[in-house]
């Protein structure tokens, strides 16, 4: 008890910025040391695991541009994510949103007929929508009818999920396939360009960055954005005030679903060119986006950074795969406590630790 | 351990089991040097404090100096950080109410501890060890429950529900509760502040009748009037010190205000003599329900006119803040109507009602009021983000933004370092400046005020209440709801009292008293309703 009382506890109100960074190096460090147990179980030295990763995500020209063009996906979604949860919107449905994106883009690229030079734009724009679509039901749900937001969104996943493999194995599949579980490939108006022979679809990686701009400007600069700060920070100075929960839940949602079907139109008209299994098309971005944005701390700006480093991650994961032979699970294992030790290391912001060095007059 | 309750009409009680008795009586109870500190804030900072046996102590404090903070260490909510508690001429260290009980303290809290599913009598003997059966000793309980509410005039059927009770009512379950662990030493967090006037004499009738037999009582409140009713001796906290303590016969209610406060403090604020001008807001018949469904305004009428300030009084939970809901267009109104100027305001949004000119200034002027994690500027903005120069395509315009705020400070005296600190670094008596700045810019013909000096210290609240006299100059119409009968006589035109969602009369303000007001919170209908 004597020892207790020397260590005081403060509230602290507002983090400073160095707070903010150190505690989340920290985390990462803390999620780090502890996958390095993982390592260990397999029998494989957690320092030449990291430097496999490294070495796999920077140590060649293909392993610079893998990255990049992992960090494209968890761009567009982590932006979009952003701002569904400064509106206070638990959105873990990106994986679903990316996937109907996905699915609206395929349609349009196959079957719509559209001249060429108009193909890729409305690939884009009924991605957006359709994902936007799928954000916006458990938006209204929620705010219409109090349901709960990460239930609908988790279980809308599944629904996309299972839509896109009927759509395969079913009206979709591909005649020209050989009986594989895929559609045919897109005709060559569909497919993006890249940076030279890599995988960088650039127009994506132009729109994510573009897009985390206009986010940071909507969020700070805007009306719009200002009601949805008041929202998600006091829902009911937001109410006493006049701003519509509804409106603001809807329009937030439309965004981070829009964000999330853009990226699944970037996977398959860049990557894929064609669209195939629902794991095969979202690669589990969806849900590493939610750490990219909780990392990022809700700012859009900081995502790009957040992005690129979790793409380090799933590139490094993809090289230990081969060369140390584990499985790729491992990966989500290190993903998931970097999330664990964010939410964890929250409270350390939020208070001021000291030690008091000086002898308390004894009761 | 059982301890068998001291006899009646004995004031003196034996103190056989405490040794170190000093010239033969010690005092129930003495705590020595109490520090208690809680994150950011020195709550108790070396408390020293007699409560003699047998004597009604008042501890009297504003808002936030300490008083609750040590009264719960007394009842071993909270641990000190440093200091000795002495019971009877021993040191003891209480460490949970349990232990506090064991010592013969009991406490009624501000804000009751009650199941309200549950019987009286359940309530009372909650969490008892009543001897070796597992069966409840109903008819014995009962007996003693009764014997004890006749005894001290707390009259009270053991087999309602609690939910059933008036507050009031459940305030003397309360006391029973204590009583029925045979507590010696009782404290009494504010009681008087959900109690009707007529409620307050019955419980100063009890706390004589308990200190008659032999009872020690620690009282705690901030109203001046009461401590000079009521005690025997009074001592002042201010800022987590004691700053004083004095017999009550050999002091003033100025004296102590000034203890309290620190300074010479006004008790009256001018009220200028103002025309009334015409109906701005007319109300017919309105209903409403509660959040939980229930039937909370049934049907009320009233209109209020320019430069009039229209109190509403009532015990809290009648329906005024229904009543300041559906006027601020946060509730629906279920039937009638309230009409500002030709405008119905049943069927506008909240949006819609502010653009009207209508204030509002709500009860929970932190979780409602503002947004805590946003900076002065944007929370002075709250209301008017959306308008020139504030707006513009649907940007904001942070330059018109900070010039603003900084005229808005100064105009308030909101005192902050600069318009960008959060609003939840404010003291409360900033946040309410900040909420009025907000409101009343732009010259509202209507102000809802709701509660608006709870809380606050005494400085803020008189700049609270001339705030509202000046709008009321210049010609706005106040409804103002307040549990403080002593502002809504002093700030009122016309006062309007409320009981369950009906208006039980409407006397005008310089005539009113304060016994009659009292009558009708408790439910008594006036004949003669004054317009």
């Amino acid at each position: 008890m004597r020892l207790l009382s020397r260590i005081h506890v403060e509230r602290r109100t507002t983090p400073p910025a160095w707070v903010v960074v150190s505690v989340s190096v920290g985390a990462i460090i803390a999620a780090l040391l502890v996958a390095g147990i993982f390592f260990r179980a397999y029998g494989i030295s957690p320092l030449r695991a990291y430097g496999d990763i490294l070495r796999g995500a920077f140590g060649s020209r293909l392993g610079i541009t893998e990255t990049i063009r992992r960090a494209i996906p968890l761009l567009l979604i982590g932006v979009g994510l952003t701002v569904a949860f400064r509106a206070l919107f638990w959105n873990i449905g990106a994986e679903g949103q990316l996937l109907v994106g996905a699915v609206a883009a395929s349609g349009i690229a196959l079957f719509s007929g559209l001249p060429g030079a108009l193909l890729l734009p409305a690939m884009f724009i009924g991605g957006f929508l359709a994902g936007a679509a799928w954000g916006i039901i458990p938006a209204a749900l929620k705010s219409k009818l109090g349901i709960n937001d990460v239930i609908t969104t988790l279980m809308m996943n599944y629904i996309a999920i299972y839509i896109v493999e009927w759509l395969i194995h079913g009206p979709w599949k591909g005649p020209t396939m050989r009986g594989f579980a895929y559609t045919d490939p897109f005709p060559a108006a569909a497919v993006l360009s890249t940076v030279g022979d890599t995988r960088i679809h650039w127009p994506t990686l132009v729109i994510g960055i573009a897009a985390a701009i206009i986010a940071y400007v909507l969020v700070k600069r805007t009306r719009a954005g200002f009601e949805i700060r008041v929202v998600g920070e006091n829902p009911h100075a937001a109410k006493y005030s006049g701003i519509s929960h509804v409106k603001v839940t809807l329009l937030a949602m439309a965004f981070s679903g829009g964000m999330a079907g853009m990226a699944g139109v970037g996977e398959v008209a860049g990557i894929h060119h064609m669209l195939l299994g629902p794991a095969n098309v979202t690669g589990g971005y969806g849900y590493t986006a939610i750490i990219v944005a909780w990392l990022a701390r809700r700012n859009p700006l900081a995502v790009i950074v957040t992005a690129f480093l979790f793409a380090v991650l799933l590139r490094g994961g993809d090289v230990i795969k081969v060369s140390l032979g584990l499985p790729f699970q491992l990966v989500n294992v290190f993903n998931g406590l970097i999330l664990f030790f964010l939410i964890g290391s929250d409270i350390l912001m939020r208070y001021r630790i000291s030690f008091d060095r000086k002898e308390r007059r004894a009761a | 351990m059982r301890i068998s309750r001291p006899t009646p009409r004995t004031r003196h009680h034996s103190s056989s089991e405490s040794e170190s008795v000093v010239a033969g009586q010690a005092p129930a109870v003495e705590l020595r040097g109490i520090v208690k500190t809680f994150p950011g804030v020195v709550a108790n900072d070396g408390v020293d404090l007699t409560v003699e046996r047998g004597e009604i102590h008042c501890l009297l404090g504003e808002n936030g100096a300490g008083k609750t903070t040590l009264m719960r260490i007394l009842y071993g909510l909270y641990q000190p950080d440093e200091g000795t508690i002495v019971l009877n001429g021993k040191t003891v260290t209480i460490s949970s109410p349990r232990k506090a009980l064991e010592h013969r303290i009991g406490m009624v809290h501000q804000h009751f501890h009650l199941v309200p599913t549950l019987s009286v009598e359940e309530n009372i003997i909650l969490g008892l060890d009543e001897g070796p059966s597992p069966l409840l000793h109903s008819r014995r309980t009962r007996a003693k429950i009764r014997d004890l509410a006749k005894e001290f005039g707390l009259e009270v059927d053991p087999q309602a529900k609690v939910w059933q009770l008036s507050v009031g009512q459940q305030q003397r379950v309360e006391i029973l509760k204590a009583l029925y662990r045979k507590a010696d030493v009782l404290i009494m967090d504010e009681p008087t502040s959900v109690l009707t006037p007529q409620e307050v004499s019955g419980l100063f009738g009890t706390l004589r009748s308990l200190v008659d037999a032999g009872l020690t009582i620690v009282f705690i409140t901030h109203k001046l009037d009461e401590v000079m009713q009521i005690s025997d001796r009074v001592s002042v906290l201010r800022k987590g010190t004691i700053v004083g303590t004095v017999h009550t016969s050999e002091t003033d209610k100025r004296t102590l205000a000034r203890l309290m406060v620190g300074r010479e403090v006004v008790f009256r604020v001018e009220k200028p003599l103002v025309e009334r001008g015409a109906v701005v807001l007319s109300v017919k018949d309105l209903h409403t329900t509660n959040d939980r469904g229930l039937k909370a305004l049934n049907g009320i009428s009233f209109d209020l006119y320019a430069s009039e300030i229209l109190g509403v009084a009532g015990v809290s939970g009648n329906g005024q803040h229904e009543l300041s809901e559906v006027l601020t267009g946060l509730r629906r109104a279920g039937h009638g109507q309230a009409v500002l100027q030709a405008q119905d305001l049943t069927h506008c949004s909240a949006r819609e009602i502010a653009d009207l000119g209508v204030a509002h200034v709500p009860t929970e002027r932190i979780r409602v009021g503002t947004v805590p994690s946003m900076t002065i500027r944007e929370n002075l903005l709250l209301k008017r983000y959306r308008q020139a120069p504030f707006s513009r395509w649907g940007f904001l315009n942070d330059t018109a933004a900070k010039t603003h705020a900084e005229g808005a400070m100064q105009e308030y005296s909101i005192s902050a370092p600069h318009d960008g600190v959060a609003a939840k670094l404010l003291s409360g008596g900033n946040i309410q400046r900040l909420v009025l700045a907000r409101e009343l810019c732009g010259d509202p013909a209507l102000i809802i005020a709701a509660h608006p000096t709870y809380g606050l210290d005494v400085g803020a609240t008189e700049q609270v209440r001339e705030t509202l006299l000046q709008q009321r100059s210049n010609g706005a119409a106040i409804l103002l709801i307040s549990e403080d009968l002593d502002e809504i006589l002093q700030l009122s035109d016309r006062i309007l009292v409320l009981f369950e969602g009906e208006i039980m009369g409407v006397l005008p303000a310089d005539q009113a008293d304060p016994n009659e007001i009292g009558l009708l919170m408790a439910g008594s209908r006036r004949q003669e309703v004054v317009t």
